[in-house]
């Protein structure tokens, strides 16, 4: 993985003492609680309903075990012992002091690791592929495009300040698992009429209040341009996106007033006057960045059915926590982080330390965070399994439910969050109480739920196969529920079924939308392809023409 | 009145003065609004004093574009600590509109801001008064930069073309 040069370290420092300054004036009564939001904020602080949150960045989702263990021990030391991992490949804490704060960004900075633009009308942390670089369906290894990424728009002068924040995932595999086409700036690796690597670049996807796919800006752009490029799309957004009304400031509604024919002409003119001094893609320096992110020493193996004539229980956690490896005799191990009690995203201080044990026995050292809420073990022995799913499985980090319905994507909510409205984390275990038969689950396929505590939607509901959103209805929690949503390839917005449901009610709402796809599916058919197919009304009609009983 | 400046990184009195802002000094240069200097620019030359006018953040640059070598001062206003337009007008005149006056931030603007408006062109800060003893040391709070930009003397790691 990437390793920090000088230049990284020093920035870093530096963005430490400049952060212990200015907790200190806002200590001290020297800056005024609107000033000191504006300033922590470009740090990953909030000021949240119990206690400061901190948002520490994880580059494209990517950890060292160095890494982790210091997550872990942070978060026994200045938290309560535990951290939470979000749709954007960061962890978060819950409980630090502010005064801690300064301390905490020191230890980071030690591990290489920061908060910086982890909050803040900024460009956030560059997203990507969890399974960068190990996947048998990737055309080119998306990381050192990320990091490049992450360079320049790291303290970019002119770039901090924006009318909103900004987001830009990066994937380079035939199948999307970043979500790319709801993210402000979508970048897709892809190759040229002779084999050369370029871009596909989009632009104004998003969630929030108002969900939109990103459409593409243009089909092809040479490798060479990727930094001016971008500084063209966020030049025009920095000078002409809305900054009158929050609601109204994401480069989504630039691009929907302007259309997509004049928004792409302005880009390309901006383009074309400024990428002559810009920031060039060096072949060198890319070069360097690819062999950070060079294949591990994989050993020469034979693949395997390391799950024959083992326990039922291995079998199917192999089946469902594990993907394809492009390199004979691995696996791609996901650690499930959706175990039924706990918070999805959720994990310990101690379950961290010991995932940095098992990474460095069985997987070169290294931990990614994927979008789902979940962790990742890239390059696992197939004939290793057995014994790291034992050792996960005594931690509680082997839940087969990858893929599954309780694979619930899901935002901190209420019990954390100032901006929700409404629960999300006990939804969350009312969904997991109710589908507790795994058998059940397994013959269910693959159903995404994805649960937001309010229109700001962290939660990505309105991509959910099935999406939760919750609603505050004269100081109660109700949950609005949209079905037919999806975030890869096929990416599409759920549409609403009916009214909101109140909070006990919503498993009873789940299972019978279940109970409609059960009936009507064909072979081999998914959930979400029964909604696309059905349209919503035979969902509807079930929901709501039978009251649920109390 | 006085005023005090951070100007090319070092404590100054102001020698300019807004329009209509009283003033004993007769050589100070003359900083209209935008909206003035529309209906000023034309007779301007023939007086031959320094002139300069207030950028906001909705002004388009290329507005300024045509009178750029009769101006020897633009000051872009920050309204609050949100806003981030001037950012991009301060670039968009160095890099691409060549602009070499005095390039001037003035509203809110504080020490956090210095370093990052430094780096896109501005040579000149209106600052409150207490800020002065630390805005020196701002405007070095970083000694690296990733991307190029306008200013010279960092360390860039990613090259410009």
């Amino acid at each position: 993985m990437y390793r920090y040069d000088v230049v990284d370290k020093t920035l870093v420092r530096e963005r430490v003492a400049q952060f212990r300054d200015q907790t200190r004036r806002f200590l001290a009564g020297q800056l005024s609680d609107d000033e000191f939001r504006h300033l922590r904020l470009r740090n990953g602080l909030y000021i949240q309903r119990h206690a400061p949150m901190l948002r520490v960045a994880i580059p494209y989702g990517l950890l060292s075990s160095t890494q982790l263990r210091a997550l872990g021990g942070i978060a026994r030391r200045y938290d309560r012992g535990y951290g939470h991992f979000t749709t954007r490949q960061n962890i978060q804490y819950n409980w630090p002091k502010l005064e801690d704060v300064p301390d905490i960004l020191a230890e980071l900075a030690e591990v290489e690791m920061h908060a910086i633009q982890t909050s803040g009308n900024c460009i956030r942390n560059t997203t990507s592929d969890h399974l960068a670089g190990v996947s048998p369906d990737e055309l080119e290894d998306p990381r050192p495009w990320c990091e490049l990424i992450r360079q320049w728009s790291t303290f970019h002068p002119e770039f901090t300040y924006l009318p909103r924040k900004f987001k830009i995932a990066v994937t380079g595999a035939a199948r999307d698992r970043a979500a790319s086409q709801v993210h402000d700036v979508g970048v897709h690796l892809v190759h040229g009429a002779a084999g050369e690597l370029g871009f596909e670049i989009l632009a104004g996807g998003g969630l929030g209040r108002t969900p939109v796919i990103g459409q593409v800006v243009r089909e092809f752009l040479p490798r060479e341009h990727l930094l001016t490029y971008l500084e063209a799309i966020l030049r025009v957004y920095n000078l002409e996106g809305r900054r009158d009304n929050l609601q109204k400031a994401r480069i989504k509604i630039l691009l929907r007033s302007l259309g997509i024919d004049e928004f792409r002409r302005r880009v390309e003119a901006e383009w074309e006057s400024t990428r002559a001094g810009g920031p060039r893609v060096d072949d060198a320096h890319i070069e360097r960045l690819r062999a950070c992110f060079a294949p591990p020493a994989y050993r020469r193996l034979a693949d395997g059915e390391p799950a024959t004539g083992q326990e039922t229980e291995f079998q199917a956690w192999y089946r469902y926590n594990t993907s394809a490896h492009k390199v004979p005799g691995y696996r791609a191990v996901f650690v499930s982080l959706k175990q039924p009690d706990v918070a999805p995203g959720d994990i310990t201080d101690a379950q961290m330390e010991l995932l940095a044990d098992l990474a460095e026995r069985y997987s070169f050292g290294e931990v990614r965070v994927t979008h789902t809420q979940n962790l990742l073990l890239a390059d696992v022995e197939q004939q290793q399994a057995h014994e790291l799913w034992r050792a996960l499985r005594e931690a509680g980090l082997a839940t087969p439910n990858i893929g599954t319905l309780t694979d619930m994507i899901c935002c901190p909510g209420l019990d954390f969050c100032s901006l929700a409205n409404a629960g999300s984390i006990d939804v969350a275990k009312l969904i997991n109480d109710r589908f507790a038969d795994y058998d059940y689950l397994y013959d269910l396929g693959e159903i995404d739920i994805k649960i937001s505590g309010c229109m700001n939607a962290c939660g990505h509901h309105h991509v959910g196969h099935i999406g939760i959103l919750g609603v505050d209805k004269s100081g109660e929690e109700w949950y609005q529920i949209t079905i037919g949503g999806a975030a890869g390839n096929d990416a599409s917005l759920g549409r609403v079924i009916g009214p909101s449901v109140p909070k006990a009610e919503v498993p009873e709402t789940i299972a019978r939308l279940i109970e409609v796809y059960v009936e009507q599916r064909q072979p081999e058919e998914r959930f979400l392809d029964t909604v696309r197919r059905l349209g919503v009304q035979p969902f509807k009609q079930r929901v709501y023409d039978a009251p649920v009983a109390a | 009145m006085t005023r005090q400046l951070l100007r090319d990184g070092r404590i100054v009195v102001d020698d300019w003065r807004y329009a209509g802002e009283s003033d004993g000094n007769a050589a100070a240069g003359l900083i209209f609004t935008f909206d003035r200097w529309q209906t000023e620019r034309d007779a301007w030359p023939a007086r031959g004093a320094r002139v300069g006018v207030v950028l906001l953040p909705a002004h388009p640059v290329e507005a300024l574009v045509p009178d750029l070598p009769r101006l020897s001062l633009i000051a872009a206003e920050f309204p609050g600590p949100s806003e981030g337009r001037g950012y991009s007008q301060a670039r968009l005149l160095r890099e691409r509109w060549k602009f070499r006056g005095e390039l001037r931030a003035t509203g809110y603007v504080h020490r956090d801001q210095l370093f990052f408006l430094a780096r896109c062109g501005f040579n000149s800060f209106e600052l409150p008064e207490d800020e002065f003893e630390f805005a020196q040391a701002a405007l070095s709070t970083f000694s690296k930069a990733y991307q190029p930009s306008n200013d010279a003397g960092l360390p860039v790691k990613l090259q410009p073309l």
